[in-house]
């Protein structure tokens, strides 16, 4: 299954629906390309919805820990929304999970963002 | 198999159907088939760097209270002591680094050897005893 991400504004925040597997290949690529296409329009405040993401591998990973940083970098913030267990484990086991701002609920999330 | 991401692909989807007959439930196939993922990525990018004159080895043997899965590759070799811990603070937000340890994390056993030219990784992973008892109790 290909990975899918639509981009929607809420209250000043990017939220970016992603689907899928953010694997090695085309998972990596499209979310590469989406966070770097949002940074370029000026987007500042990122929440990324994994809901619908099945599956991450260590490229997928990567991406993330790559997206954060880029993210940072731009001095903007960038947060993560609805984790499936799968990859809420893979963040645990690879330390990641502190580091990012894992967020449950859209709501809050949005609220959390600093404006 | 070729050194392309198909063959990633399709030796992930075998580990899932080969780990789902040798008995592991869900959880437990799903590292099973991450970790072949990431032996096979290894093997594939890193290892023959996606070069089509070279092949990658893919066996799976079940041998009676264990799940034997076996990548070898062709490429520049791999010295599995020299790569970093990605768990150390300086290693942390690296882009990649992550593939053998997600292996370790998920297999009972990872060995590796060397190939003239390649490297070979054999993944381990023990059938639960519960599972090994239904199945003999069936025969």
């Amino acid at each position: 299954m290909s990975m899918k991400a639509s981009t929607r504004q809420v209250d000043g925040v990017t939220i970016v629906d992603l689907s899928g597997r953010i694997t090695l290949g085309e998972g990596s690529v499209v979310l590469r390309d989406t966070v770097k296409d949002l940074l370029g329009k000026g987007a500042k405040h990122i929440l990324l919805n994994l809901g619908d993401v099945s599956y991450i591998d260590s490229s997928g990973i990567g991406e993330l820990v790559s997206a954060f940083t880029s993210v940072q970098r731009q001095g903007g913030e960038l947060k993560l929304l609805h984790l499936t267990k799968k990859v809420h484990d893979l963040l645990q086991i690879t330390k990641l999970y502190t580091v990012f701002d894992v967020q449950e609920e859209e709501a809050s999330a949005i609220k959390a963002f600093s404006k | 198999m070729e050194s392309t991401l198909e063959s990633v692909n399709k030796a992930e989807e075998m580990a899932d159907q080969i780990a789902a007959q040798a008995g592991f439930d869900e959880d437990v196939r799903g590292g099973i088939s991450m970790a072949v993922r990431e032996a096979m990525i290894n093997a594939v990018l890193h290892g023959n760097a996606y070069d089509p004159a070279k092949r990658v080895n893919l066996s799976f043997e079940q041998n009676g209270r264990e799940l034997i899965i076996t990548i070898g590759d062709e490429g520049r070799g791999l010295e599995p002591d020299e790569i970093p811990d990605p768990l150390a603070p300086e290693n942390l937000m690296k882009q990649s680094g992550r593939g053998i340890f997600l292996i370790r994390a998920f297999m009972d056993e990872v060995r590796f050897r060397k190939l003239e030219p390649g490297t070979e990784i054999t993944l381990i992973k023990r059938i639960p005893v519960t599972e090994l008892d239904r199945q003999e109790a069936s025969t």
